[in-house]
């Protein structure tokens, strides 16, 4: 008898569950159809605390990856980086494409109830600009080429003479010095999201704080723990609330990838880094979840060209020979091992509108290019009664040290020169080669956007990135025209001809991005290079 | 006593402020800043933010502000990386955490390390006593950075019985592998201490007198042994209790418990020069109260110490 | 610390009443004791043996520490196991470069800063001691003040600091560990110092008109040499131990070099992936070492504190 009674306590409750979650089994993706899971809970892994969730504070690249999320700027970017409207529902240039008209949504709202306005994002803007915000990427709206931008970050114009005017609530326009054919996609840059004036001014420097922010993105803040995890939470006030499906986004912060791995493994985390070195063990074991995909970023050696520098490096014929000498099959293949691309050119493949030039260094096979590199340092006068020497400095981490030992090794082999590693942690690394205190130092760039340019200014003389103190006047000008040319790609193409020419860095691979994504989660944008992904286009679906 | 202690207490102030100025100067000297980023800061806005964080002023006036805010308001400034924290903000998040562990941590070393010590002592050149010192020495050799990533294996991969890390608020799933990682070493220098004090005891004329009294080994050992020979333990505790109270850095970076030990180490990376500042100062005072507070317990059991 | 520090001066004081008594057959005694301690005895031998081993061993090993076989290079798991076929007694590291000859390596480097960093902390811990408690009065007062206004200082921190403001090299590693380590050589020194200056060799040296260093560097400091050589013994673990967190924070010796601690770090860090000889190996070495050099610290204390048997 017991048992019967149990028996249909049991089926009871087993019905009440079935109907309960009824309820979410018929909820489905809207455009695929999926089963959606009934936990929407989203949770990654982070390298480090966040230092601040102010957008116009912002630097990091984690860091911005939350602030897509909690707010919305002008535009967005779909899964392949393409424009989408964000706040602006449309835009326009006049003919001269100086002016750009931006009409915003009139839905849009702050999550407590406020309307989104062109006024918010004035103050965001000039905000941004101005040297009392002290923002380390003020120099973001110098880049945007806005009127006055120049002038007010160098102290010399009041912030509200920014070219930028609220014509009315609901219009936005923005005055540049000069035709920047990319201006609209640096809209979806997390430095020019709008910010909420009246938060700000009551809380001070502690507007980010989950009680106190207001964001209009389609999260908001619900919690954060510095150096230990943030959560964000559905904003019901987000205009496209309906569409969201994710409901909360965790971020734990775990500093070390191969623990990080472990609890992903263990079902901790939805979204991992592949620590370097794993992704083949990682495919072959779990290949619909190691992910690679490539990213907008370039990994380099930079010769030091200035005074402080060696003679030896002056000579064009040595920095030609140490470039041909690196076996960069062997450093994508054997030490990183997922899918890095070899570099011969600073710019990646992956970068929009851009065609990587066939340098003549990149067509050789590398017999040629050890056999050319042997002959080159010979002729400027190095060999093994005379051998070359040099410092080369990296920052501490395990993979740019194992890429730092290979090189240096293929360099004493091949060629007999004696490069000493010098490995910094990262701001005295920062220092010294700021400084110009180096002879050969590690370098790497992400695109702050999808344009050729965002590289290769790197090589022009007033460039706050060019360590090297490279300088030639022809890449100067080149990359000036650009800046106003229709179609700048030969620009491009020539300044490439020119690096691989003169070296004055050694490229050595273009980024992939690893990631373990958990089977479950779907609908991340693995086509968008610059990996501008939006909670609120993920979702998790049943299992 | 009571002038003992306002003896330390005078004594702390300038040992203090000493500290505090040799850190900033230290800290000044190391290349690279707070705003040292990849690319370099346009002049005017690093001027302002220079000037927002009080860095444009001559050394001397910083190091006075510095400690006048302190000792006024008991205001540590500004984090220089953590941009809506304060140093007081960091330090009410990140120390309870390390409290709460390393409190955890103490019982455990203490009572783990007590009898470990002590049973060794007792059964002097047995099998258990090898055993001990094999273990005790062991947990002090494997290096806790070893330690903690296999005990994230085991707990968390295999045995799936504890999450691998955060903080959740001190539950305390959360709390058993930041204190099994933090405790053993200090669980292996009390084993150590006590053992050759515990033996040192035995073999000492009262104990042998007690002994040859008929007393039973159990009330020489409970009663008469055990005060004397925790007092190098107890002198021990002292540094040990700081040690652990505010935390360690392998066990927030493998952890990630968000407590006070990484700052430590991170703040000196990112030149956070304010949470630098009050993270020594912070473990200075530490260090000279327990320190104090141990030569008090010291002179309460020995009656013969004076605390002169 | 501190612990350690009361200890050490019954135990001093013991050795030095010893010494006036007896002479120089404290150290026959010692001597004769420490040889009775099977297992300090045998942990000698075996240190012996890693040290020799370590100089000896790449001599055997077709590998160097630093050239990468670029045949298993990104293969460890497949191709870098152990083999002696290869040539790669212990396996290689993800890189390729041979465990064997790297450990080696390690071995030299860890002794060494244990090694050296134990002598700078004896020799200015010595000094410093023997001339506060010699020379007395203020001096002593404002020298000891210092020593526990060091001992309140997160030293960690600053030798972090020290390492980067002075950039990182193998000197700055010795005298950045051994600088921190002195302050309880001091204090004990200091100690013993006040306990012999009243001797009777002391009051004879001072009337014949020996000048006071003089008598510091030729009565005082060789008395104190029991407790120096016992001291140092227990200090060289913990300096080898404190380098290999050094090497964990990634603020250790520059590659191609490498220590216990760098080699265990990067082990620990891929175990998971099956190349556990790339931690086992080194980690034993280490491990072995340690346990060496505390049996003999131990061994030597009870040689030289006879209360304990």
């Amino acid at each position: 008898m017991k048992f019967t009674t149990m028996f249909k306590l049991a089926s009871a409750t087993a019905i009440v569950a079935a109907l309960t979650s009824g309820a979410y089994a018929d909820k489905m993706h809207p455009e695929t159809g999926e089963k959606l899971a009934e936990d929407q809970t989203f949770t990654y892994r982070l390298l480090d605390g966040i230092p601040t969730l102010d957008p116009q504070l912002n630097e990091d690249v984690s860091g911005s990856d939350i602030l897509r999320d909690l707010f919305e700027g002008l535009l967005n970017q779909d899964a392949k980086g393409n424009l989408i409207p964000g706040v602006a529902e449309s835009w326009e240039a006049n003919d001269d494409n100086t002016v750009y008209t931006f009409k915003l949504r009139d839905d849009a709202k702050w999550s407590n109830g406020d309307p989104v306005t062109a006024g918010d994002f004035v103050y965001a803007w000039q905000r941004a600009a101005d040297p009392a915000t002290a923002s380390p990427y003020s120099w973001f709206v110098e880049l945007m080429s806005i009127e006055n931008a120049a002038e007010i970050i160098a102290g010399d114009k009041d912030p509200s003479e920014l070219g930028v005017e609220a014509v009315d609530d609901h219009t936005f326009k923005v005055t540049l010095t000069s035709a920047l054919p990319y201006f609209a996609a640096m809209t979806t840059h997390a430095t020019t999201f709008p910010v909420h004036k009246a938060t700000i001014d009551e809380h001070g420097d502690q507007w980010t704080r989950p009680e106190n922010m207001v964001s209009n993105g389609a999260y908001k803040l619900t919690e954060w723990v510095l150096n230990e995890r943030t959560t964000r939470e559905r904003n019901e006030m987000y205009w496209n609330n309906d569409k969201t499906i994710l409901d909360k986004v965790v971020t734990l912060v775990i500093n070390d990838e191969n623990v990080a791995l472990t609890r992903y493994r263990a079902g901790e985390l939805d979204r991992t880094e592949i620590p370097s070195g794993q992704y083949p063990a990682l495919s072959k074991e779990l290949p619909n979840e190691a992910t690679v995909f490539p990213r907008l970023c370039s990994y380099y050696y930079t010769f030091n060209m200035s005074d402080k520098g060696p003679e030896a490096f002056k000579d064009q014929r040595v920095r030609q020979a140490l470039s041909y000498a690196v076996d960069r099959k062997v450093i994508t293949d054997n030490i990183l091992q997922a899918g890095q691309y070899q570099a011969y050119t600073f710019t990646p493949g992956a970068t929009a509108g851009f065609e990587v030039p066939d340098v003549a260094f990149g067509q050789m096979t590398q017999e040629e290019r050890d056999a050319k590199a042997k002959e080159l340092m010979a002729e400027a006068g190095y060999g093994a009664d005379n051998p070359l020497k040099f410092d080369m400095l990296y920052n501490t981490s395990e993979a740019h040290k194992k890429i730092a030992v290979a090189m240096s090794q293929m360099w004493k082999q091949k060629l007999g020169v004696e490069a000493t590693l010098a490995n910094m942690e990262w701001k005295t690394f920062l220092e010294t080669r700021g400084n110009q205190d180096f002879e050969l130092a590690r370098g790497a760039w992400c695109g702050d956007y999808n344009e050729a340019s965002t590289f290769l200014d790197l090589v022009t003389t007033p460039s706050g990135y060019n360590d090297g103190k490279y300088s030639n006047a022809e890449v100067d000008q080149l990359m000036v025209d650009a800046k106003t040319s229709s179609d700048a790609s030969a620009n491009y193409t020539r300044v490439e001809e020119i690096i691989a020419d003169e070296m004055p860095i050694i490229p050595i691979y273009h980024y992939t991005g690893n990631l373990m994504l958990k089977e479950n989660l779907k609908g991340w944008p693995v086509e968008n290079v610059e990996q501008n992904w939006y909670s609120r286009d993920l979702y998790k679906v049943a299992e | 006593m009571f002038s003992f202690i306002v003896r330390r207490v005078a004594y702390a102030v300038p040992t203090l402020l000493i500290l505090i100025i040799a850190s900033f100067l230290l800290m000044y000297a190391a290349p690279g800043g707070p705003f040292t980023t990849e690319r370099a800061l346009p002049p005017e806005v690093l001027k302002n933010i220079e000037a927002r964080y009080g860095l444009n002023d001559p050394l001397a006036v910083q190091i006075w502000n510095y400690i006048w805010n302190v000792v006024t308001n008991f205001d540590f400034g500004p984090s220089f990386k953590y941009r809506d924290r304060s140093v007081n903000d960091i330090i009410s998040q990140g120390f309870p955490v390390t409290l709460t562990y390393g409190i955890w941590s103490f019982i455990f070393a203490i009572i783990v390390g007590l009898s470990l010590g002590i049973v060794a002592a007792i059964r002097h050149n047995t099998t258990a006593d090898y055993a001990a010192v094999g273990v005790s020495i062991g947990a002090q050799v494997l290096p806790n950075f070893v330690m903690a990533p296999i005990l994230v294996l085991i707990f968390t991969l295999w045995l799936r019985w504890l999450p691998g890390g955060g903080w959740n608020g001190g539950q305390i799933e959360y709390v058993i592998m930041p204190v099994i990682a933090l405790s053993t070493s200090y669980m292996a220098n009390i084993a150590r201490l006590a053992r050759s004090s515990m033996l040192e005891v035995l073999n000492s004329n009262f104990i042998r007198t007690a002994k040859a009294k008929g007393l039973s080994e159990r009330n020489v050992i409970l009663k008469h042994a055990l005060k004397p020979a925790l007092m190098p333990v107890i002198s021990y505790l002292g540094p040990a209790f700081v040690g652990m109270i505010t935390g360690s850095v392998v066990v927030d970076m493998y952890f990630s418990t968000g407590g006070m030990g990484q700052y430590f180490v991170n703040s000196a990376f990112n030149r956070d020069y304010s949470v630098m500042m009050g993270i020594t100062i912070l473990i200075g005072v530490l260090t000279i109260t327990f320190n104090t507070v141990v030569d008090i317990v010291y002179a309460w059991i020995d009656p013969r110490i004076r605390l002169s | 610390m501190i612990a350690k520090s009361s200890k050490m001066e019954t135990l001093a004081e013991n050795i030095v009443e010893q010494q006036a008594v007896k002479g120089r057959s404290l150290w026959q005694d010692a001597i004769s004791r420490f040889v009775r301690n099977k297992a300090a005895l045998v942990s000698v031998f075996v240190l012996i043996f890693i040290t020799l081993l370590s100089f000896v061993g790449p001599m055997f090993s077709p590998w160097d520490y630093e050239t990468i076989d670029w045949g298993v290079m990104g293969n460890a798991a497949t191709m870098g196991y152990p083999s002696i076929e290869t040539g790669h007694y212990f396996g290689t590291d993800d890189l390729g470069r041979d465990i064997f000859a790297r450990t080696m390596q390690g071995t030299q480097i860890s002794l060494t800063v244990g090694f050296l960093g134990a002598a700078v902390a004896v020799i200015v811990g010595t000094l410093y001691g023997a001339i506060s408690g010699y020379v007395g009065g203020t001096l002593d007062n404002v020298l000891m003040r210092i020593v526990d206004l060091l001992l309140s200082v997160p030293y960690m921190f600053v030798l972090i600091l020290l390492l980067v403001v002075f950039g990182r090299s193998l000197q700055m590693l010795f005298v950045g560990i051994g600088l921190f380590a002195w302050m309880d050589m001091a204090r004990i020194v200091r100690g013993q110092t006040l306990s012999i200056k009243n001797k009777e060799f002391i009051e004879a040296a001072v009337a014949s008109g020996v000048g006071s260093f003089t008598i510091i560097m030729r009565h005082i400091v060789p008395n104190l040499l029991g407790v120096v050589i016992v001291y140092a013994s227990l200090l060289v673990p913990q300096l080898i131990l404190t380098e290999s967190f050094i090497s964990f924070l990634g603020l250790g010796v520059q590659e191609p070099m490498t220590s216990w601690g760098a080699l265990i770090n990067e082990g620990a860090k891929t175990m998971q992936y099956g190349v556990i000889w790339q931690l086992a190996f080194p980690l034993a070495f280490f491990i072995v070492g340690l346990f060496c050099f505390f049996f003999i610290g131990d061994g030597l204390r009870d040689a030289f504190d006879p209360k304990d048997r």
